[in-house]
């Protein structure tokens, strides 16, 4: 980090906004138990990604503009979502005249568990969370920011989340048979191909429930809200947290 | 059928489409446990790219090196632009052998031509001698996987099929057995056939040879029983050199079924004395593809099938539901470019979730290029209704006081509104999932409360 405190824009996600106020109240206090100054800048919206992946990118040129604005002047950008920050890393439309803006925010936007890991340099957190914990990773956190080894790939393995939650006193990590295998949200995917969407959550649940999570997380509130959703409407006894909620607790 | 109602008719036997899941997942996970065994895995995957890279930017004069070098060792090369002159070209050779009855090895570029149907309707008898594509060809259908063409088919299928079509004993599954009566059915083909058809995996620039990979056999056995052998190669399968093939043979069968190598990997450079062999260079669209900055490298695909084994639509879908000849991830960005009309919902089949990119030997961007697809789907046959509220969200994204306006009404409405309403039958979300419980305050208002 820098030596002056950085300036720290908190940039939550449109449907935590709305559905999950309590994953950005986890986010913003766990940076600042971290020692971090944090603003939430107002007028936040969306980042633009479901009419992007729907394949209307080009519309999306005046929600980017907006984004570049109300962000450019901060050191960093973090945010509890890998897919947003995907979204804006790779696939939000050069917007003309702000092309040496958005090239800049692109390199300050993080998710938040690598904004932990790789910026602040948390090599562990001490803290006390006693909960079978099976995590989730999100596809464009896994295979689109590489926040943890992929299990298609010979590499070393590693894994950001785990690094985070793996010292905390009491949890018990949960593997799983298929360890980074999608949850079938997608975005719009979820209705236009209803019947697969729901069929690859399902079987996500079973491979958590086959392996008794208690509480299922991850990085992604739109993985588990998929997730939750059907597990609620299965009457599976599954809790469900935001790797931020379980951090900020744990470590209070 | 779009993809979406395909799949849900494919989901509807749920036993089935588990299994077919599974079997699938334990072939993609051969492939991990394979492709660990070599340490520089990555580093063959980034060496193959860049092979593939080369050929495609020189593309034509490697084609004109392969031509030359082929006839100088006795091959006759044709050239075909597209499907229609291809399967002439082989009919025409078949006229001209007076030949009736043909044995054809796996080849995907001869399903993508349509060339069985030609040559029935020219009266000669095609037999595809890979197994799983004589059983498909016995119900009828085309391959499901291009690896694995019977894939979507259980043993007990297999045995009604040959139960009929060879009489074998009704409800004998033994793998062992039909085998045998499929070797021995074949085997009387082999022997009748003058011609034998084969695909082509690689051709090498530098020697004018090709190299035939197959797990049976079937390639070879027809080949050498055979006066005249007639491959029918795509135009991007050429190879610069012949040690390229220790790069990608390497690849090929870790990736597609977890094998170290394929069975046979078969070398034809010229004809024996008194026989023929004739290759057939096709474009149908590849230099279309080629032309196309986005999606040119698609044609690097060496088509091992390993993003359909990985993909988890694919695994839950089958084969069929795609409806091209080249299904799964590398499909939905390969048909397009032949028919974007017909093959609109495939790039939108995906979550985008990348594995098949990570699992392709030859480093193609396959989910990059879905959505990519998606892009240019969308300005040529965006439904009217998708575009406008498309373009109805991205007014209320850019401004906040209309993005807060209509969270609050939304937020309100879920509030409000029956159960019976929310969770209507049109409404996808809500058939198989509930919606999160609807907090009192959006996070920007708790913000404003408390810290500002």
């Amino acid at each position: 980090m820098k030596s002056v405190s950085p300036h720290i824009a908190l940039f939550i996600p449109c449907y935590v906004d709305q559905f999950y106020p309590n994953v950005g109240i986890a986010t913003l206090e766990l940076l600042e138990k971290l020692g971090c100054k944090v603003t939430f800048p107002q007028g936040q919206t969306c980042c633009g990604q479901p009419l992007a992946n729907a394949g209307y990118e080009r519309d999306t040129v005046g929600t980017t503009r907006h984004f570049i604005e109300l962000f450019k002047e901060f050191d960093y950008v973090v945010c509890p979502s890998g897919s947003c920050v995907l979204h804006v890393k790779e696939h939000s439309p050069s917007v003309p005249g702000m092309e040496k803006e958005q090239a800049e925010l692109h390199h300050k936007v993080f998710e938040l568990t690598e904004f932990i890991t790789d910026i602040l340099k948390v090599k562990k957190l001490e803290g006390s969370f006693p909960h079978r914990v099976g995590y989730h990773a999100s596809c464009h956190g896994q295979r689109g920011l590489r926040l943890a080894s992929c299990s298609e790939l010979n590499q070393e393995p590693f894994n950001k989340a785990r690094q985070l939650l793996g010292n905390l006193v009491g949890l018990e990590w949960v593997e799983l048979s298929r360890t980074d295998e999608c949850c079938g949200f997608g975005g719009t995917f979820a209705v236009t191909e209803e019947a697969l969407s729901i069929r690859m959550g399902k079987d996500r649940l079973e491979d958590h429930a086959q392996h008794h999570t208690e509480i299922l997380t991850g990085g992604d509130m739109s993985c588990i809200m998929h997730l939750q959703g059907i597990a609620t409407r299965n009457k599976q006894p599954l809790k469900f947290l935001h790797i931020a909620e379980i951090l900020n607790q744990a470590i209070s | 059928m779009s993809h979406p109602e395909n799949a849900s008719e494919f989901l509807k036997d749920q036993a089935k489409a588990k299994w077919h899941d599974e079997t699938l997942w334990f072939v993609r996970d051969k492939r991990d446990r394979i492709s660990k065994t070599i340490p520089e895995w990555e580093e063959l995957r980034n060496l193959a790219s860049g092979i593939k890279d080369n050929v495609l930017a020189n593309l034509g004069s490697y084609l004109e090196d392969f031509e030359r070098n082929a006839l100088k060792n006795g091959i006759k090369v044709h050239w075909a632009k597209d499907g229609e002159e291809h399967n002439q070209i082989v009919l025409d050779i078949l006229q001209k052998q007076n030949c009736t009855a043909i044995v054809k090895s796996k080849s995907i570029l001869t399903e993508e031509c349509h060339l069985n149907p030609y040559l029935e309707k020219a009266g000669i008898e095609v037999v595809d001698t890979d197994l799983g594509e004589r059983i498909v060809q016995f119900l009828n259908q085309p391959p499901s996987h291009i690896v694995l063409p019977a894939i979507h088919l259980k043993k007990r299928e297999i045995s009604e099929i040959f139960h009929e079509k060879l009489h074998t004993e009704k409800g004998n599954e033994d793998p062992y057995y039909l085998t045998q009566a499929a070797r021995h059915h074949l085997r009387e083909k082999f022997l009748a056939a003058k011609v034998a058809i084969t695909g082509v995996n690689f051709g090498i620039a530098e020697t004018g040879e090709f190299v035939v990979c197959t797990n049976e056999g079937n390639a070879d056995m027809g080949v050498h029983l055979a006066d005249v052998h007639i491959a029918c190669m795509g135009i991007e399968k050429i190879l610069p050199r012949r040690k390229d093939l220790g790069v990608f043979l390497r690849l090929l069968a870790r990736s597609a079924t977890g094998q170290p190598v394929t069975n046979y990997n078969s070398h034809f450079r010229s004809p024996s004395p008194g026989k023929e062999i004739h290759i057939i260079l096709v474009d149908n669209g590849r230099t279309a593809q080629l032309a196309r900055e986005k999606f040119k490298n698609s044609l690097k695909c060496i088509r091992c099938g390993a993003c359909m084994n990985t993909c988890p639509i694919y695994r839950r879908s089958g084969g069929f539901s795609y409806g091209s000849t080249v299904p799964g991830p590398i499909g939905s960005i390969l048909s397009p470019g032949l028919d974007m009309k017909k093959h609109s919902t495939l790039p939108f089949a995906s979550t985008l979730c990348g594995s098949c990119s990570d699992v392709c030997p030859v480093k193609i961007n396959i989910h990059e290029q879905l959505y990519e697809w998606r892009q240019e789907i969308t300005k040529t046959h965006g439904e009217l209704g998708k575009g406008l509220s498309m373009k109805l969200a991205n007014g209320i994204f850019k401004s906040p006081l209309a993005y807060k306006i209509s969270g609050n009404l939304m937020r309100a409405a879920l509030k409000a509104l029956p159960n019976g309403l929310i969770y209507h039958p049109i409404n996808a979300w809500g058939k198989g999932r509930d919606l999160p419980e609807t907090p009192k305050e959006s996070f920007q208002q708790w913000y404003q409360k408390n810290r500002s």
